[in-house]
C-alpha cells in the first residue's frame, strides 16, 4: 500500500529522487536537473512584460502629448486609465475572454491597460515640471511649439518618464504571472501546475523576481545614458 | 567693417548691422482687464544704442519689450524693426533674428554650454563647423574657458550662467537684442562686473538693445537713452542719462531718479571732463619771486611742490618762500590724488574723506594735470550737460 503510493508519487515527479521531492521540499539537486524546463516560460514572461510596457508607453505618450496641448483632457484621461488600473487583474483576464478569447491577446489588452495610468502620469508630470523660464527662453529664441516639446520638454522629462517605465515594468512582471488565467503562459503557469512543490514555486517565483530586477537595472542604465546632465554637478 | 564674404571666412566675419526699432502708438490690453497695460506708447530707438526701459513694477516695461518679438501680441499700434512691422512676421522666425536674454536666464539644463549657445544657430541650420567656431569665439568674448563648452549649466556659477545667457542671445549675431533684467539674478558685485563686461562688449558690437530694469542706477549706467515709464506704459521721459538727471520732466521722474541725482551725474563723468583748476607748480631751488608770480597766476592760493617730472611732492607752506629760493617746506602731503580717468564721483568721495580742500589730478605719467576742488565740481554741476558721457563710453575707454 505504502509502496504503491510512493511509486505513484515518483511517477508524478519525474526526474526526482529521494524523499525531498516526495515531501514537496526545496531540492537543489532537482532544481539543477530541471532548470531547462523553465526556459520557455521565462521567455514567455519576458515577452508578456516588455511588449505590454512598450505598447503602453506608445499609447500613454500619445495621450500625454494630447493632454499637453489640451489641458482639459488630462482629467478625463486620468479617470479612465485610473479605472483600468483599479480593475483586479484576474477579473480583467476573465472578463476579456468572451471578447478576445484565451491567449496572448487577452493578456496583452489587460496588461497594457494597467501600464497606462502610471506611464501617462509620469510623462505628464515630467513635461509640466519644466520651469516656466526654460520654456520662455526656448520660445523667445524662436523654437516652435513642436521643437519646444521635442528638444526641451521631452529631454528634460526623461528622468520622470524613466521612473514611470520602471514602476510599470516591475508591476507588469508581477501581473504577467497571472496571465496564466488568460491562457497566455509565462512563469505563472509553471507555478500553477505544481503549486505545492516548493522547489518549483521557488524557482519560478525567483525567476520572476530576477527578471524584474534585471529589467529595472536595464532601464536605470538606459536612463543614465540618456541623462548625462543629471550627474553633472559643480 | 568687412565686406560681404558670406560665412566661409569665419563664424561671424560679416556682422549684421544694428537695426532701428520704432514703437508706434503701441497699445496692449490684456483680456479681462479694464485698464490697458500699455495705453499709447511711441518710441524710436536708434541703431546701435542701448535703450533702457525703466519704471516701477506694473509700468508695462516688460510687456513693451516682449511685444517686440511677439512673445506678447500687440492689441493696437505697431512695432517696426528696421522699418518692417513685426506683425507681418511669423513669430518663431522673427524671434530667431532677435537676441533674447532674461533674468532667470532659462538655460537648458540637459544641454551643454556649447549646445545652449548654439540654440539659434541650430535653428537657422548653420553647419556644425560654423557652430563650433562660433562657440569658441563667444566663450572668449564673455571670458569663459574653452573647456566650459562641454559642461552643463548646473556646473557653472551664477555669474557664469548669466554670461552664457548673454552669449546665447548673441549667438546668431542678431541686429537687435532684448534683455529683461539680464544681470538681476546675481549679487551686486558680480552684477557690477557683468554690467561693465557687457558695456565693453557693446562698445565693440554696437547692437541695438532694449534693456529692461527697475533699477534707475542700472538704467543710468547702461543706457544711451532711458525711457522712464509710468503705470499704463505712459512715457514720462525719454532722454539721455545726463538729461534725465539734469532736467527731470516732472515730479514723477524726479522722484524716480532719486534725491541724489547730482551725485548720479558725477558717476557719469570722468575727472578729465571738467575744467580743473590750475595750480602753481614749484620746484625746490626756484627763485621765490618766480614762484610768487606763478602763485598769482594760479586758481588757488597755495603752491604744489613738484619734482623734475612735475610729479607732486606736497603742498608748500608759506615758510618755503621766506628765503631767496624756494625750500622744501611742505605743509601737507599731496593727498588725495586722482587720475584724469577716474570717475568724478569717486574723486569727490576721496576729496570729502580727507581734510584738504584740493585734490591733485595726475595724468597717465603721474605728472600734475590740474587740481580738483569742491568748487570746481559745484561749478560743473550747474553748467549745461553738454558732454555727458554714456555708461558705455565710460567703461569702454
Amino acid at each position: 500500500m505504502n509502496a504503491a503510493v510512493l511509486a505513484q508519487l515518483k511517477i508524478e515527479t519525474p526526474g526526482g529522487s529521494g524523499s525531498c521531492v516526495a515531501d514537496n521540499g526545496f531540492c537543489p539537486e532537482w532544481i539543477a536537473d530541471n532548470l531547462d524546463r523553465y526556459w520557455t516560460p521565462l521567455l514567455e514572461h519576458v515577452f508578456l512584460t516588455i511588449v505590454p510596457v512598450a505598447i503602453g508607453f506608445v499609447i500613454a505618450l500619445g495621450l500625454a502629448v494630447l493632454a499637453h496641448r489640451r489641458r482639459w483632457l488630462t482629467g478625463p484621461i486620468v479617470t479612465i486609465t485610473g479605472i483600468f488600473f483599479a480593475i483586479p487583474s484576474v477579473a480583467a483576464f476573465f472578463l476579456l475572454q468572451p471578447l478576445t478569447g484565451l491567449g496572448y491577446t487577452t493578456a496583452m489588452v489587460a496588461l497594457v491597460s494597467y501600464t497606462l495610468l502610471i506611464i501617462f502620469r509620469n510623462i505628464t508630470n515630467g513635461l509640466r515640471n519644466v520651469p516656466a523660464e526654460t520654456r520662455d527662453a526656448a520660445l523667445g529664441q524662436g523654437l516652435t511649439d513642436r521643437q519646444l516639446l521635442t528638444r526641451v520638454e521631452f529631454p528634460m522629462a526623461v528622468p520622470e518618464i524613466m521612473a514611470g517605465l520602471r514602476i510599470a515594468t516591475s508591476t507588469t512582471v508581477g501581473l504577467a504571472a497571472l496571465a496564466v488565467f488568460a491562457g497566455a503562459g509565462g512563469l505563472g503557469s509553471e507555478i500553477l501546475t505544481d503549486r505545492y512543490f516548493k522547489s518549483n514555486v521557488v524557482v519560478a517565483g525567483g525567476l520572476a523576481v530576477l527578471l524584474a530586477a534585471v529589467l529595472d537595472l536595464a532601464l536605470l542604465g538606459l536612463q543614465r545614458v540618456l541623462t548625462p546632465w543629471q550627474r553633472a554637478r559643480a | 567693417m568687412t565686406t560681404n564674404t558670406a560665412d566661409t571666412s569665419g563664424p561671424n566675419a560679416n556682422p549684421t548691422p544694428a537695426a532701428t526699432l520704432e514703437f508706434r502708438h503701441v497699445q496692449k490690453v490684456y483680456p479681462g482687464s479694464g485698464q490697458p497695460a500699455i495705453q499709447d506708447l511711441s518710441l524710436e530707438i536708434c541703431a546701435g544704442e542701448i535703450c533702457v526701459l525703466v519704471g516701477p513694477s506694473g509700468c508695462g516695461k516688460t510687456t513693451a519689450m516682449r511685444m517686440v518679438n511677439r512673445m506678447i501680441d500687440l492689441s493696437d499700434g505697431d512695432i517696426l524693426l528696421d522699418g518692417r512691422s513685426v506683425r507681418d512676421r511669423a513669430p518663431a522666425e522673427l524671434r530667431r533674428e532677435i537676441g533674447y536674454a532674461i533674468q532667470q536666464i532659462g538655460l537648458f539644463p540637459h544641454q551643454t554650454i556649447a549646445e545652449n549657445i548654439t540654440t539659434v544657430p541650430k535653428l537657422l541650420g548653420w553647419s556644425k563647423d560654423r557652430q563650433r567656431a562660433r562657440v569658441t569665439e563667444l566663450l572668449e568674448l564673455i571670458g569663459l574657458d574653452a573647456e566650459m563648452a562641454s559642461r552643463y549649466p548646473a556646473q557653472l556659477s551664477g555669474g557664469q550662467r548669466q554670461r552664457v545667457g548673454v552669449a546665447r542671445a548673441l549667438a546668431a549675431d542678431p541686429p537687435l537684442m532684448l534683455m529683461d533684467e539680464p544681470f538681476g539674478a546675481v549679487d551686486p558685485i558680480a552684477r557690477a562686473r557683468l554690467q561693465n563686461e557687457f558695456l565693453r562688449l557693446q562698445a565693440q558690437l554696437r547692437k541695438t538693445i532694449v534693456f529692461v530694469t527697475h533699477d534707475i542706477d542700472e538704467a543710468i549706467k547702461m543706457g544711451d537713452k532711458i525711457a522712464v515709464l509710468k503705470t499704463g506704459g505712459v512715457l514720462a521721459q525719454y532722454a539721455t542719462p545726463a538729461e534725465l538727471l539734469m532736467y527731470p520732466a516732472d515730479k514723477f521722474v524726479e522722484d524716480f531718479v532719486g534725491a541724489d541725482r547730482a551725485l548720479k551725474r558725477l558717476a557719469l563723468q570722468r575727472v578729465r571732463d571738467i575744467d580743473l583748476w590750475k595750480a602753481a607748480l614749484v620746484r625746490v631751488g626756484e627763485p621765490v619771486a618766480q614762484a610768487r608770480a606763478k602763485l598769482a597766476d594760479a586758481d588757488l592760493p597755495i603752491a604744489m611742490l613738484v619734482d623734475a617730472e612735475n610729479r607732486p611732492q606736497g603742498w608748500l607752506s608759506d615758510r618755503a618762500f621766506t628765503g631767496e629760493r624756494v625750500t622744501a617746506e611742505v605743509r601737507s602731503p599731496a593727498e588725495p590724488v586722482a587720475d584724469l580717468d577716474d570717475v568724478l564721483r569717486d574723486a569727490l568721495s576721496d576729496l570729502l574723506s580727507t581734510e584738504t580742500r584740493y585734490g591733485a589730478v595726475l595724468d597717465a605719467r603721474g605728472a600734475m594735470a590740474g587740481v580738483l576742488s569742491l568748487e570746481v565740481i559745484q561749478h560743473f554741476l550747474h553748467a549745461a550737460p553738454a558732454e555727458a558721457r554714456s555708461g558705455a563710453e565710460l567703461v569702454s575707454e
